[in-house]
């Protein structure tokens, strides 16, 4: 209590004398949500190079909902006509801001021209980070996550003489035999961001990846509410068929544990759950598989971002500039993402410390760029905006939680994104 | 001068948080109403555009399956709770010995957040490690209770954790309702004969029309701002099936980048609520004016 009542005092003093400190590298008042245990480790080897290009950091974390709170921060920050230099914004997002008319005029695009960010980056990574008609960038890239991963215990594969699936109908043999042996086959958390995740993995594995950029990126309604789409909730309901009871509402790590422990075979989930694997000191290959789901050399990505804010002052835009860079940095974008299980965003990154499936995953992105398999993840809000996101969200999750027959949910997934645009 | 400050001394004391009360609340509550007539997106915009976002929100099937539970919600609410507050404040009021302690039991739930109470009772409501599987690992390996993943069942989940933490707290307004009655009226009407159960049917609960105001007025508040209990013990899900109009609003607002439209809901929920609570006031303040 008294050390709190310290702590404001003190605030207030600093509050009514603020004194510009900022260095000769500039200033920059970071909002993020990397708070936790391996993400703040992440973090810190961004605030050390920041630091040793002279500039001052200004942390401000908001802790808590992937994200949520920190949105509603950020919200009122800008609406309050005092943005943070950075904040941690994604996908079509950016563009979104952009278009608010809070990030230009874009002081990072010269020092991304200067260091040659466009033949650092896959074209598609690159594109999510540009503002005004993608010619200009305002927004940098931390790693890569790729989305369209089954993870899967391999004694429980092993023991039941089962390989790991390469189509979906192998998956569902294998997951009725584990069924009639009283093994939950698909571990799953109802919420509906999971939902979409194992939506998008399927979609991309039945539909193809000419189909998934139409339905998902282009959002062609005649695709939307096509056969083949029926096909795609067809397979929903399947893997619904799979779960178990105490599936609505459990935490995604949860659903990990219960494939760690053998208790479930598999489960969709992007590359953060390898931490969970790794902290129980699981090794992939060995212990547990982490190969993609089944689907034509597809990879459906997630690329975190940080985005810079127009800002007045030489120092605020001095410090984005050299956060920009720091950003972009080898040595960075190797251990951030060796911390948080991601791969580099940068593709000239040495990937000899990473592990298995992260070597896997770098190789995969390199081929899938050059076959147009390299696909945004609509579940995490790298191909859509919000409003079409949520939309398309609602209707998934309606379905998987329902009995509503595959023919129903096509036609409202159209109608849904229809009245949202 | 001393004179002058002496008598306008409250005046001055009150008017800063009169100040702010007006801006943040009723300012705000106007600022609300015009961003429902604008198409804002992802921040706010002040060109107006009419009344679309209102169309909008009527389309919407979410919004309606929201409306929907928010009326079997406050209904069941609000029953329950008076008829499980009454009975137990009239079973208190037998003058038993451990009153106290009776008392305190039924009314501790309403210290907790509504956030401990959706959490505790998702725990207890899971079938696969709560009351089921207590049950079930007991031997009685028949009995199923699924509401809390049960699309069709899911929102009496919510009235049940919300009548548990509140018919405490309307147990202990009647129970003071109770004590104010004047115990020669029970007496008299005991002498002409009637019966314990009509006394309270026909004489003392119609004496206790306050109290029921008070808890009519409080409980629907709670039911209409109901966000985090949600949020807590089912998320809206399975699916959106126990979604509500707050939530509905806060996915709108900060996830979805439509703030026109969630101002939209937060216009209809803020003329749902002067809708059912001003007649009421009127009608009760009206009558206590008569009376006076």
């Amino acid at each position: 209590m008294l050390v709190k009542l310290e702590k404001l005092i003190i605030g207030f003093i600093f509050a009514f004398s603020t004194v510009s400190t900022a260095m000769a590298g500039g200033e920059a008042e970071v909002l993020h949500w990397w708070t936790s245990g391996g993400e703040a480790k992440a973090l810190q080897v961004l605030k050390d190079d920041f630091a040793k290009k002279g500039g001052t950091w200004k942390d401000m974390p908001v802790a808590g909902g992937g994200g949520d709170a920190a949105n509603v921060t950020l919200k009122s920050r800008i609406v309050a006509g005092d943005p943070p230099t950075a904040s941690q914004i994604k996908g079509p997002t950016i563009q979104e801001y952009d278009e608010e008319g809070v990030v230009a005029p874009y002081h990072i695009h010269a020092v991304a021209k200067a260091e040659n960010w466009d033949s650092l980056l896959s074209s598609q990574v690159s594109n999510h980070m540009k503002c005004d008609g993608f010619t200009k960038y305002c927004a940098a890239p931390v790693n890569i996550h790729r989305i369209d991963w089954f993870w899967a215990n391999k004694k429980v594969l092993d023991s039941h003489g089962l390989k790991m699936p390469t189509s979906w109908d192998e998956f569902n043999a294998a997951a009725s035999k584990l069924q009639s042996a009283g093994i939950i086959p698909f571990a799953h958390g109802g919420q509906p961001w999971q939902d979409a995740t194992v939506f998008e993995a399927v979609l991309l594995g039945i539909g193809g990846n000419e189909f998934y950029h139409k339905a998902i990126v282009e959002l062609d309604m005649n695709a939307l509410s096509g056969p083949t789409m029926v096909k795609v909730f067809d397979q929903m309901r399947k893997l619904q068929g799979f779960t178990d009871k105490g599936m609505p509402g459990r935490d995604w790590n949860v659903a990990t544990a219960m494939v760690m422990n053998g208790k479930a075979a598999f489960q969709i989930m992007g590359d953060w759950a390898k931490g969970e694997f790794s902290n129980a000191g699981l090794k992939p290959g060995v212990d547990y598989y982490c190969l993609p789901t089944p689907s034509d050399h597809g990879y459906l990505y997630n690329v975190d971002s940080f985005i810079f804010y127009g800002m007045k002052g030489k120092s605020k835009i001095d410090g984005q500039k050299a956060l920009a860079s720091s950003i972009m940095g080898k040595n960075f974008q190797k251990i951030f993402n060796i911390y948080k299980g991601s791969i580099p965003a940068r593709l000239d990154v040495p990937m000899d410390e990473f592990d298995m499936c992260a070597k896997g995953s770098a190789s995969d992105l390199k081929y899938s760029a050059m076959t147009g398999g390299l696909l945004p993840s609509f579940a995490h809000g790298m191909a859509l905006r919000n409003a079409q996101k949520g939309a398309m969200q609602d209707v998934i999750t309606e379905h998987f939680n329902s009995n509503m027959s595959s023919h129903e949910a096509a036609r409202r997934l159209a109608d849904a994104i229809q009245a949202s645009l | 001068m001393l004179y002058w400050l002496q008598r306008n001394l409250p005046k001055i004391v009150i008017s800063p948080s009169f100040a702010v009360i007006i801006w943040f609340v009723y300012g705000f509550v106007l600022w609300t109403f015009y961003v429902s007539f604008t198409k804002s997106k992802m921040l706010p915009r002040y060109e107006f555009w009419g009344i679309d976002q209102h169309f909008r929100l009527w389309s919407n099937p979410r919004w309606f399956n929201a409306v929907e539970n928010l009326l079997i919600f406050t209904i069941l609410f609000v029953l329950v709770c008076l008829l499980i507050g009454i009975i137990l404040s009239i079973l208190l009021d037998q003058k038993i010995r451990t009153e106290g302690f009776l008392r305190t039991i039924y009314l501790y739930p309403m210290a907790l957040s509504f956030i401990v109470t959706g959490t505790a009772w998702k725990w207890i409501l899971n079938p696969t490690m709560g009351l089921e599987k207590l049950l079930n690992d007991w031997g009685f390996t028949e009995f199923t209770f699924d509401w809390l993943v049960n699309r069709d069942m899911s929102i009496y989940t919510i009235v049940i954790a919300a009548v548990w933490q509140s018919s405490g707290f309307v147990m202990a307004l009647f129970l003071a309702g109770l004590r104010s009655i004047d115990d020669e009226i029970v007496k008299a009407a005991k002498i002409d004969g009637a019966s314990l159960y009509s006394i309270y049917l026909t004489i003392i609960l119609p004496m206790m029309r306050p109290v029921f105001m008070s808890s009519i007025v409080i409980l629907l508040h709670i039911s209409i701002k109901s966000y985090d209990l949600v949020v807590a013990l089912t998320a809206g899900g399975p699916g959106i099936s126990s979604d509500m109009p707050a939530v509905f609003m806060t996915q709108m607002a900060f996830h979805r980048s439509e703030i026109g439209l969630a101002s939209a809901s937060a216009v209809m929920m803020f003329l749902t609520v002067l809708a059912i609570i001003v007649p009421y006031l009127y009608s009760e303040l009206r009558r206590q004016d008569a009376n006076s």
